[in-house]
Protein backbone atom coordinates (compact mmCIF):
# COMPACT_ATOMS: atom_id res chain seq x y z
CA UNK A 1 0.00 0.00 0.00
CA UNK A 2 1.09 3.69 -0.74
CA UNK A 3 1.73 5.67 1.79
CA UNK A 4 -0.79 8.43 0.99
CA UNK A 5 -3.17 5.15 1.16
CA UNK A 6 -2.20 4.83 5.00
CA UNK A 7 -3.36 8.27 5.22
CA UNK A 8 -7.00 8.13 3.38
CA UNK A 9 -7.48 5.93 6.54
CA UNK A 10 -6.49 8.07 9.04
CA UNK A 11 -3.31 7.91 11.60
CA UNK A 12 -3.17 7.10 15.57
CA UNK A 13 -2.83 11.04 15.71
CA UNK A 14 -3.21 13.80 13.41
CA UNK A 15 -0.62 15.29 11.67
CA UNK A 16 -2.01 19.01 10.83
CA UNK A 17 -3.88 19.54 14.27
CA UNK A 18 -5.32 23.08 14.15
CA UNK A 19 -6.35 24.83 17.48
CA UNK A 20 -8.36 27.73 17.96
CA UNK A 21 -7.72 29.35 21.48
CA UNK A 22 -10.27 31.78 21.56
CA UNK A 23 -13.04 33.03 19.32
CA UNK A 24 -12.10 36.71 20.56
CA UNK A 25 -9.87 38.73 18.44
CA UNK A 26 -9.30 42.54 17.89
CA UNK A 27 -9.73 42.22 14.13
CA UNK A 28 -13.04 41.93 12.10
CA UNK A 29 -11.31 40.07 8.84
CA UNK A 30 -14.36 39.90 5.98
CA UNK A 31 -13.15 36.21 5.32
CA UNK A 32 -12.77 35.19 8.49
CA UNK A 33 -13.02 31.27 8.65
CA UNK A 34 -14.48 30.95 12.42
CA UNK A 35 -16.45 34.18 12.44
CA UNK A 36 -14.60 35.05 15.06
CA UNK A 37 -14.73 38.61 17.07
CA UNK A 38 -16.36 38.18 20.49
CA UNK A 39 -14.71 35.28 23.48
CA UNK A 40 -17.09 32.37 23.98
CA UNK A 41 -17.90 32.26 27.55
CA UNK A 42 -17.68 28.78 27.21
CA UNK A 43 -14.04 28.48 25.92
CA UNK A 44 -11.25 26.37 27.46
CA UNK A 45 -9.89 27.27 30.91
CA UNK A 46 -6.22 27.52 31.05
CA UNK A 47 -6.41 24.16 33.16
CA UNK A 48 -8.37 22.31 30.56
CA UNK A 49 -5.90 23.83 27.69
CA UNK A 50 -3.16 22.20 29.88
CA UNK A 51 -4.89 18.83 30.01
CA UNK A 52 -5.42 18.91 25.94
CA UNK A 53 -1.55 19.60 25.93
CA UNK A 54 -0.94 16.65 28.16
CA UNK A 55 -3.10 14.66 26.02
CA UNK A 56 -1.67 15.67 22.44
CA UNK A 57 2.17 15.08 24.13
CA UNK A 58 0.60 11.00 24.67
CA UNK A 59 -0.67 10.75 21.49
CA UNK A 60 2.76 12.00 20.28
CA UNK A 61 1.39 14.96 18.39
CA UNK A 62 4.19 17.27 17.35
CA UNK A 63 3.20 20.20 16.56
CA UNK A 64 0.06 22.18 16.58
CA UNK A 65 -1.03 25.22 14.62
CA UNK A 66 -2.68 27.66 17.22
CA UNK A 67 -4.83 30.12 15.66
CA UNK A 68 -8.62 31.59 16.73
CA UNK A 69 -9.81 34.59 16.64
CA UNK A 70 -6.50 36.20 17.90
CA UNK A 71 -4.69 33.75 19.73
CA UNK A 72 -2.70 36.07 21.75
CA UNK A 73 -5.38 38.22 22.89
CA UNK A 74 -5.84 35.68 25.29
CA UNK A 75 -3.88 36.27 28.73
CA UNK A 76 -2.50 32.94 29.23
CA UNK A 77 -1.50 32.33 26.08
CA UNK A 78 2.13 32.83 26.50
CA UNK A 79 1.59 30.72 29.71
CA UNK A 80 0.44 27.94 27.04
CA UNK A 81 2.61 28.14 24.45
CA UNK A 82 5.27 27.56 26.99
CA UNK A 83 3.70 24.17 28.67
CA UNK A 84 3.04 23.03 25.34
CA UNK A 85 6.91 23.43 24.16
CA UNK A 86 7.99 22.00 27.87
CA UNK A 87 5.47 18.89 26.70
CA UNK A 88 6.87 17.73 23.92
CA UNK A 89 4.43 19.88 21.21
CA UNK A 90 5.73 22.38 18.99
CA UNK A 91 3.29 25.42 18.07
CA UNK A 92 3.22 26.73 15.09
CA UNK A 93 0.69 30.01 16.08
CA UNK A 94 -1.15 32.80 13.74
CA UNK A 95 -1.55 36.47 14.37
CA UNK A 96 -2.25 39.24 13.15
CA UNK A 97 0.83 40.89 15.41
CA UNK A 98 -1.48 42.52 17.65
CA UNK A 99 0.69 42.16 20.33
CA UNK A 100 4.23 41.25 18.86
CA UNK A 101 5.85 44.25 19.95
CA UNK A 102 9.84 44.35 20.69
CA UNK A 103 9.73 42.63 23.80
CA UNK A 104 7.42 39.72 22.82
CA UNK A 105 9.80 39.41 20.01
CA UNK A 106 12.65 39.12 21.99
CA UNK A 107 11.25 36.40 23.94
CA UNK A 108 10.10 34.76 20.97
CA UNK A 109 13.41 34.54 19.79
CA UNK A 110 14.80 33.19 22.43
CA UNK A 111 11.89 30.25 22.43
CA UNK A 112 13.21 26.76 20.41
CA UNK A 113 10.53 24.83 18.80
CA UNK A 114 8.43 28.01 18.32
CA UNK A 115 7.08 29.34 14.85
CA UNK A 116 5.10 32.19 13.55
CA UNK A 117 3.22 32.92 11.15
CA UNK A 118 1.66 36.60 10.50
CA UNK A 119 -1.66 36.89 8.32
CA UNK A 120 -1.40 39.29 6.02
CA UNK A 121 -3.93 39.20 2.95
CA UNK A 122 -2.73 42.41 0.48
CA UNK A 123 0.84 43.35 -0.18
CA UNK A 124 -0.28 47.08 -0.06
CA UNK A 125 -2.12 48.60 3.00
CA UNK A 126 -5.24 49.07 0.80
CA UNK A 127 -5.68 45.69 -0.68
CA UNK A 128 -4.71 44.43 3.08
CA UNK A 129 -6.96 46.47 4.89
CA UNK A 130 -9.84 45.96 2.61
CA UNK A 131 -10.02 42.49 3.73
CA UNK A 132 -8.72 42.77 7.02
CA UNK A 133 -9.55 46.26 8.15
CA UNK A 134 -7.95 49.76 8.70
CA UNK A 135 -4.28 49.51 10.45
CA UNK A 136 -3.96 45.78 10.51
CA UNK A 137 -1.22 46.36 7.42
CA UNK A 138 1.02 48.74 9.53
CA UNK A 139 0.15 46.18 12.54
CA UNK A 140 1.14 43.19 10.51
CA UNK A 141 4.46 45.08 9.09
CA UNK A 142 5.42 46.37 12.54
CA UNK A 143 5.11 42.83 14.15
CA UNK A 144 7.68 41.58 10.98
CA UNK A 145 10.08 44.52 11.68
CA UNK A 146 10.10 43.61 15.61
CA UNK A 147 10.75 39.66 14.56
CA UNK A 148 13.20 40.51 12.35
CA UNK A 149 15.12 42.89 14.21
CA UNK A 150 15.12 40.61 17.48
CA UNK A 151 16.44 38.23 15.11
CA UNK A 152 14.18 35.93 15.28
CA UNK A 153 14.91 33.84 12.39
CA UNK A 154 12.38 32.03 9.39
CA UNK A 155 9.18 33.10 10.25
CA UNK A 156 6.28 32.87 7.87
CA UNK A 157 4.06 35.47 6.00
CA UNK A 158 0.20 33.56 5.50
CA UNK A 159 -1.60 34.68 2.27
CA UNK A 160 -4.81 33.90 1.62
CA UNK A 161 -4.81 34.60 -2.28
CA UNK A 162 -7.78 36.78 -3.26
CA UNK A 163 -9.11 38.13 -6.69
CA UNK A 164 -7.91 41.22 -5.08
CA UNK A 165 -4.05 40.27 -4.32
CA UNK A 166 -3.64 37.39 -7.02
CA UNK A 167 -1.66 39.90 -8.90
CA UNK A 168 0.91 41.03 -5.80
CA UNK A 169 2.12 37.11 -5.65
CA UNK A 170 5.90 38.54 -6.53
CA UNK A 171 5.21 41.68 -4.25
CA UNK A 172 4.22 39.25 -1.24
CA UNK A 173 7.80 37.23 -2.09
CA UNK A 174 9.77 40.63 -2.02
CA UNK A 175 8.11 41.52 1.79
CA UNK A 176 9.20 37.95 2.81
CA UNK A 177 12.43 37.91 1.59
CA UNK A 178 13.12 41.37 2.99
CA UNK A 179 12.04 40.35 6.53
CA UNK A 180 13.68 36.42 5.80
CA UNK A 181 10.66 34.90 6.19
CA UNK A 182 9.25 32.36 4.08
CA UNK A 183 6.12 33.05 2.21
CA UNK A 184 2.77 30.92 2.65
CA UNK A 185 0.04 31.29 0.79
CA UNK A 186 -3.57 29.80 0.77
CA UNK A 187 -6.74 28.96 -0.52
CA UNK A 188 -10.20 31.37 0.40
CA UNK A 189 -12.93 28.77 1.70
CA UNK A 190 -15.92 30.04 1.64
CA UNK A 191 -16.14 29.38 5.45
CA UNK A 192 -17.15 31.35 8.28
CA UNK A 193 -17.64 34.92 7.49
CA UNK A 194 -16.25 33.69 3.45
CA UNK A 195 -19.26 32.47 2.79
CA UNK A 196 -20.67 36.05 2.80
CA UNK A 197 -17.90 37.58 0.92
CA UNK A 198 -16.68 34.96 -1.17
CA UNK A 199 -18.17 36.14 -4.33
CA UNK A 200 -16.05 38.79 -4.63
CA UNK A 201 -12.98 37.82 -3.09
CA UNK A 202 -12.44 34.59 -4.46
CA UNK A 203 -9.97 34.14 -7.53
CA UNK A 204 -11.72 34.27 -11.20
CA UNK A 205 -11.23 30.95 -13.25
CA UNK A 206 -8.67 32.98 -15.38
CA UNK A 207 -6.96 34.24 -11.84
CA UNK A 208 -7.20 30.64 -10.76
CA UNK A 209 -4.56 29.72 -14.00
CA UNK A 210 -2.35 32.66 -13.13
CA UNK A 211 -1.86 31.50 -9.58
CA UNK A 212 -0.96 27.67 -10.55
CA UNK A 213 1.40 29.13 -13.15
CA UNK A 214 2.76 31.35 -10.29
CA UNK A 215 3.13 28.30 -8.27
CA UNK A 216 4.68 26.09 -11.02
CA UNK A 217 7.41 28.82 -11.62
CA UNK A 218 8.19 30.48 -8.31
CA UNK A 219 6.65 28.27 -5.74
CA UNK A 220 9.40 26.40 -4.89
CA UNK A 221 10.16 27.61 -1.84
CA UNK A 222 6.73 28.68 -0.71
CA UNK A 223 4.29 26.98 1.47
CA UNK A 224 0.81 26.17 0.27
CA UNK A 225 -0.93 23.70 3.25
CA UNK A 226 -1.39 22.12 0.58
CA UNK A 227 -4.07 23.65 -0.13
CA UNK A 228 -4.32 23.89 -3.94
CA UNK A 229 -4.47 20.31 -4.90
CA UNK A 230 -7.94 21.30 -7.50
CA UNK A 231 -5.12 23.56 -9.40
CA UNK A 232 -3.26 19.84 -9.82
CA UNK A 233 -5.98 18.94 -12.98
CA UNK A 234 -3.87 22.17 -15.06
CA UNK A 235 -1.40 20.16 -15.68
CA UNK A 236 1.00 19.06 -13.42
CA UNK A 237 0.48 17.58 -9.52
CA UNK A 238 1.73 20.27 -6.81
CA UNK A 239 3.75 19.52 -4.48
CA UNK A 240 2.08 18.01 -1.45
CA UNK A 241 -0.20 15.04 0.09
CA UNK A 242 -3.36 15.93 -2.55
CA UNK A 243 -5.51 14.51 -0.36
CA UNK A 244 -8.24 16.45 1.44
CA UNK A 245 -7.05 15.30 5.23
CA UNK A 246 -10.29 15.77 6.79
CA UNK A 247 -10.90 14.02 9.81
CA UNK A 248 -7.59 11.51 8.24
CA UNK A 249 -4.93 14.01 9.24
CA UNK A 250 -6.23 16.92 9.91
CA UNK A 251 -8.57 18.22 12.58
CA UNK A 252 -9.57 21.23 14.41
CA UNK A 253 -9.82 21.77 18.32
CA UNK A 254 -12.20 24.84 18.68
CA UNK A 255 -11.90 27.21 21.73
CA UNK A 256 -14.87 25.20 23.50
CA UNK A 257 -13.26 22.15 22.86
CA UNK A 258 -15.23 21.05 19.90
CA UNK A 259 -13.47 18.74 17.45
CA UNK A 260 -14.21 19.11 13.96
CA UNK A 261 -13.04 17.70 10.79
CA UNK A 262 -11.13 20.31 9.67
CA UNK A 263 -10.59 23.84 10.37
CA UNK A 264 -12.67 25.19 7.25
CA UNK A 265 -15.28 23.02 8.28
CA UNK A 266 -17.01 24.58 11.68
CA UNK A 267 -20.78 22.84 11.01
CA UNK A 268 -22.78 20.61 13.16
CA UNK A 269 -22.37 17.87 10.38
CA UNK A 270 -18.56 17.93 10.69
CA UNK A 271 -18.82 18.02 14.63
CA UNK A 272 -17.16 14.87 15.58
CA UNK A 273 -16.96 15.39 19.54
CA UNK A 274 -15.85 17.55 22.70
CA UNK A 275 -12.61 17.06 24.17
CA UNK A 276 -14.39 18.02 27.91
CA UNK A 277 -16.48 14.69 26.79
CA UNK A 278 -14.84 11.34 28.41
CA UNK A 279 -11.96 9.81 26.98
CA UNK A 280 -10.90 13.34 26.16
CA UNK A 281 -9.31 13.59 22.27
CA UNK A 282 -7.74 10.69 21.58
CA UNK A 283 -11.20 8.88 21.97
CA UNK A 284 -12.87 11.23 19.45
CA UNK A 285 -9.82 10.99 16.85
CA UNK A 286 -9.62 7.34 17.17
CA UNK A 287 -13.37 6.37 17.90
CA UNK A 288 -15.73 9.39 16.43
CA UNK A 289 -18.57 7.82 13.99
CA UNK A 290 -17.54 10.40 11.83
CA UNK A 291 -14.14 10.18 11.63
CA UNK A 292 -14.28 7.08 10.94
CA UNK A 293 -17.05 7.50 8.19
CA UNK A 294 -14.66 10.24 6.70
CA UNK A 295 -11.67 7.29 6.68
CA UNK A 296 -13.78 4.95 4.78
CA UNK A 297 -14.53 4.13 1.04
CA UNK A 298 -15.53 7.73 -0.49
CA UNK A 299 -17.72 8.42 -4.05
CA UNK A 300 -16.37 10.90 -6.17
CA UNK A 301 -19.75 11.29 -7.87
CA UNK A 302 -19.22 13.10 -11.02
CA UNK A 303 -15.84 13.59 -10.59
CA UNK A 304 -14.57 10.53 -11.12
CA UNK A 305 -15.27 10.25 -14.79
CA UNK A 306 -12.98 13.40 -14.96
CA UNK A 307 -9.53 12.57 -16.35
CA UNK A 308 -8.22 14.69 -13.81
CA UNK A 309 -9.47 12.98 -10.88
CA UNK A 310 -6.74 11.62 -9.44
CA UNK A 311 -4.94 14.96 -8.91
CA UNK A 312 -8.07 17.07 -8.62
CA UNK A 313 -9.69 14.02 -5.97
CA UNK A 314 -12.82 16.75 -6.70
CA UNK A 315 -11.02 19.71 -4.68
CA UNK A 316 -12.44 20.36 -1.03
CA UNK A 317 -15.08 18.72 1.00
CA UNK A 318 -15.91 22.30 2.97
CA UNK A 319 -15.57 24.61 -0.30
CA UNK A 320 -18.54 22.29 -1.62
CA UNK A 321 -20.58 22.08 1.17
CA UNK A 322 -20.01 25.91 1.89
CA UNK A 323 -21.60 26.74 -1.53
CA UNK A 324 -24.60 24.71 -1.40
CA UNK A 325 -22.66 22.00 -3.58
CA UNK A 326 -23.25 18.44 -3.18
CA UNK A 327 -20.25 16.60 -1.58
CA UNK A 328 -19.65 14.11 -4.14
CA UNK A 329 -19.39 16.24 -7.22
CA UNK A 330 -17.38 19.24 -8.68
CA UNK A 331 -15.10 21.79 -6.09
CA UNK A 332 -16.78 25.43 -6.72
CA UNK A 333 -13.54 26.27 -8.48
CA UNK A 334 -12.95 23.26 -10.51
CA UNK A 335 -10.66 24.38 -13.01
CA UNK A 336 -12.70 23.36 -15.84
CA UNK A 337 -15.70 25.35 -14.86
CA UNK A 338 -18.06 22.48 -13.90
CA UNK A 339 -18.42 23.69 -10.24
CA UNK A 340 -19.50 26.86 -11.78
CA UNK A 341 -22.17 24.83 -14.03
CA UNK A 342 -23.64 23.07 -11.09
CA UNK A 343 -23.49 26.48 -8.75
CA UNK A 344 -25.70 28.01 -11.56
CA UNK A 345 -27.79 25.36 -11.18
CA UNK A 346 -28.36 25.74 -7.51
CA UNK A 347 -32.44 26.46 -7.62
CA UNK A 348 -32.90 30.59 -6.16
CA UNK A 349 -34.07 28.99 -3.00
CA UNK A 350 -31.27 26.54 -2.20
CA UNK A 351 -30.58 26.84 1.26
CA UNK A 352 -26.77 27.29 1.28
CA UNK A 353 -25.65 25.97 4.69
CA UNK A 354 -23.84 28.43 7.17
CA UNK A 355 -21.63 27.89 9.98
CA UNK A 356 -23.31 26.57 12.27
CA UNK A 357 -21.53 29.55 15.08
CA UNK A 358 -20.89 33.07 14.70
CA UNK A 359 -19.09 35.16 17.36
CA UNK A 360 -18.64 38.33 14.79
CA UNK A 361 -18.56 41.79 16.40
CA UNK A 362 -21.93 42.49 16.98
CA UNK A 363 -20.81 46.23 15.08
CA UNK A 364 -18.36 46.28 12.38
CA UNK A 365 -15.87 48.81 13.53
CA UNK A 366 -16.19 51.64 10.71
CA UNK A 367 -13.21 52.14 8.55
CA UNK A 368 -11.47 55.49 9.25
CA UNK A 369 -9.93 56.15 5.65
CA UNK A 370 -13.32 56.90 3.84
CA UNK A 371 -14.36 55.17 0.65
CA UNK A 372 -12.69 51.45 0.02
CA UNK A 373 -11.99 50.93 -4.29
CA UNK A 374 -14.25 47.89 -3.70
CA UNK A 375 -17.36 47.05 -1.93
CA UNK A 376 -18.45 44.26 -0.41
CA UNK A 377 -22.06 42.85 -0.76
CA UNK A 378 -22.95 40.52 2.29
CA UNK A 379 -24.83 37.33 1.02
CA UNK A 380 -26.39 36.54 4.53
CA UNK A 381 -28.79 33.92 4.59
CA UNK A 382 -31.71 34.59 6.70
CA UNK A 383 -31.14 35.67 9.93
CA UNK A 384 -34.10 34.63 11.14
CA UNK A 385 -33.17 31.62 10.59
CA UNK A 386 -31.48 30.90 13.91
CA UNK A 387 -30.93 26.92 13.74
CA UNK A 388 -28.81 25.39 10.82
CA UNK A 389 -31.84 23.57 8.62
CA UNK A 390 -29.32 21.21 7.45
CA UNK A 391 -28.29 19.91 10.80
CA UNK A 392 -28.91 16.09 11.35
CA UNK A 393 -30.03 16.19 8.00
CA UNK A 394 -29.64 13.10 5.73
CA UNK A 395 -27.00 14.73 3.34
CA UNK A 396 -24.14 12.17 3.00
CA UNK A 397 -21.16 12.58 4.44
CA UNK A 398 -18.46 13.35 2.41
CA UNK A 399 -18.88 11.73 -0.21
CA UNK A 400 -16.19 14.52 -2.03
CA UNK A 401 -13.49 12.39 -0.12
CA UNK A 402 -11.73 9.76 -2.22
CA UNK A 403 -9.33 6.71 -1.40
CA UNK A 404 -6.70 5.60 -3.73
CA UNK B 1 16.32 20.15 -1.78
CA UNK B 2 19.95 21.14 -3.00
CA UNK B 3 22.32 18.68 -4.60
CA UNK B 4 25.60 17.39 -2.93
CA UNK B 5 28.94 18.90 -4.40
CA UNK B 6 29.85 16.45 -6.97
CA UNK B 7 33.50 16.17 -8.11
CA UNK B 8 35.39 18.21 -5.83
CA UNK B 9 38.81 17.98 -4.22
CA UNK B 10 37.00 17.36 -0.60
CA UNK B 11 36.73 13.22 0.05
CA UNK B 12 33.55 11.64 1.62
CA UNK B 13 32.19 14.14 3.67
CA UNK B 14 32.41 13.76 7.84
CA UNK B 15 29.13 12.66 8.23
CA UNK B 16 29.86 9.79 6.01
CA UNK B 17 27.65 6.83 7.04
CA UNK B 18 30.34 3.86 8.72
CA UNK B 19 28.09 0.21 9.17
CA UNK B 20 31.08 -0.12 11.81
CA UNK B 21 30.08 2.75 14.29
CA UNK B 22 27.71 2.73 16.43
CA UNK B 23 24.49 5.27 15.86
CA UNK B 24 21.58 6.01 17.49
CA UNK B 25 18.17 8.17 16.57
CA UNK B 26 18.92 11.73 16.58
CA UNK B 27 18.18 13.68 19.46
CA UNK B 28 15.68 15.87 18.51
CA UNK B 29 14.26 12.96 16.40
CA UNK B 30 10.92 11.06 17.86
CA UNK B 31 8.94 8.21 16.33
CA UNK B 32 5.24 7.62 16.51
CA UNK B 33 4.65 4.31 15.38
CA UNK B 34 1.87 3.64 12.79
CA UNK B 35 0.69 0.82 11.35
CA UNK B 36 2.52 1.30 7.89
CA UNK B 37 5.74 1.97 10.41
CA UNK B 38 6.07 4.67 11.66
CA UNK B 39 6.20 8.93 11.83
CA UNK B 40 9.38 10.40 12.15
CA UNK B 41 9.23 14.15 13.65
CA UNK B 42 12.78 16.01 13.91
CA UNK B 43 11.80 19.18 16.39
CA UNK B 44 14.67 20.78 15.29
CA UNK B 45 14.39 21.11 11.82
CA UNK B 46 10.35 20.60 11.80
CA UNK B 47 10.64 18.39 9.10
CA UNK B 48 7.67 15.02 9.25
CA UNK B 49 9.03 11.95 7.66
CA UNK B 50 8.37 8.43 7.65
CA UNK B 51 9.49 4.91 8.34
CA UNK B 52 7.96 2.88 5.91
CA UNK B 53 8.11 -0.64 7.12
CA UNK B 54 8.00 -2.19 10.56
CA UNK B 55 11.17 -3.96 10.68
CA UNK B 56 12.82 -0.38 9.42
CA UNK B 57 11.07 0.34 12.51
CA UNK B 58 12.97 -2.38 14.76
CA UNK B 59 16.36 -2.08 13.69
CA UNK B 60 16.67 2.04 13.79
CA UNK B 61 14.98 1.26 17.65
CA UNK B 62 18.22 -1.14 17.92
CA UNK B 63 20.68 0.93 16.98
CA UNK B 64 21.19 2.94 20.49
CA UNK B 65 21.51 -0.89 21.78
CA UNK B 66 24.34 -1.97 19.55
CA UNK B 67 27.43 -1.29 19.21
CA UNK B 68 27.62 -0.94 15.77
CA UNK B 69 24.83 -1.12 13.04
CA UNK B 70 25.47 -4.32 12.03
CA UNK B 71 24.41 -5.47 15.39
CA UNK B 72 21.49 -3.98 15.55
CA UNK B 73 20.65 -5.76 11.59
CA UNK B 74 21.49 -8.80 13.44
CA UNK B 75 19.33 -8.09 16.63
CA UNK B 76 16.33 -7.73 14.37
CA UNK B 77 16.38 -10.49 12.20
CA UNK B 78 16.96 -9.06 8.60
CA UNK B 79 17.68 -11.55 6.29
CA UNK B 80 20.97 -11.95 4.73
CA UNK B 81 19.79 -10.88 1.58
CA UNK B 82 18.51 -7.90 2.73
CA UNK B 83 21.11 -6.27 4.31
CA UNK B 84 22.37 -3.75 1.61
CA UNK B 85 18.99 -2.81 1.08
CA UNK B 86 18.60 -1.82 4.86
CA UNK B 87 22.44 -0.42 4.68
CA UNK B 88 21.38 2.07 2.44
CA UNK B 89 18.10 3.32 3.99
CA UNK B 90 19.96 3.46 7.15
CA UNK B 91 23.06 5.58 5.19
CA UNK B 92 19.86 7.68 3.98
CA UNK B 93 18.29 7.93 7.29
CA UNK B 94 22.19 9.66 8.50
CA UNK B 95 22.49 11.75 5.58
CA UNK B 96 18.86 13.32 6.92
CA UNK B 97 20.45 13.56 10.04
CA UNK B 98 17.18 10.86 11.14
CA UNK B 99 20.07 9.07 12.83
CA UNK B 100 23.37 9.85 14.20
CA UNK B 101 26.70 8.70 15.53
CA UNK B 102 26.86 8.08 18.98
S1 LIG C 1 -12.21 20.11 3.70
FE1 LIG C 1 -10.97 21.36 2.29
S2 LIG C 1 -9.65 22.53 3.65
FE2 LIG C 1 -10.46 20.83 4.87
S3 LIG C 1 -8.93 19.18 4.68
FE3 LIG C 1 -10.46 18.86 3.06
S4 LIG C 1 -9.61 19.89 1.26
FE4 LIG C 1 -8.51 20.67 3.04
S1 LIG D 1 -14.50 17.65 -12.65
FE1 LIG D 1 -13.99 17.16 -10.51
S2 LIG D 1 -12.04 16.01 -10.63
FE2 LIG D 1 -12.33 17.03 -12.64
S3 LIG D 1 -11.20 18.94 -12.43
FE3 LIG D 1 -13.33 19.40 -11.86
S4 LIG D 1 -13.40 19.14 -9.61
FE4 LIG D 1 -11.51 18.17 -10.36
Amino acid sequence: MKLVEHFTHGLTSPICLTWELTYACNLSCVHCLSSSGRRDPNELSTDEAKAVIDELQRMQVFYVNIGGGEPTVRSDFWELLDYAIAHDVGVKFSTNGVKLDKARAEQLAKTDYVDVQISLDGATAEVNDHVRGPGSYDTAIRAMENLYEAGFGQFKISVVVTRQNVDQLDDFKAIADRYGAQLRITRLRPSGRGADTWDELHPTQPQQKQLYDWLVARGEDVLTGDSFFHLSAYGQELPGLNLCGAGRVVCLIDPVGDVYACPFAIHDQFLAGNVRSEGGFRTVWQDSELFAELRGPQSGGACTKCSHYDACQGGCMAAKFFTGLPLDGPDPECVLGNGETELAKLEMDTIVPKPSLDHSHRTTPQRKDGPVPLTLSVRRPDKACDSDPLAGEGRRLPAGVRVN
Amino acid sequence: MTAAPVGTAEAAPTGAFDPAAPYRLAESVSLRPESFGALVYDFHTRRLSFLKTKPLVRVVEALAHHDDVHGALTAAEVPDDQRDQYLRALAGLAQAGTIQPR
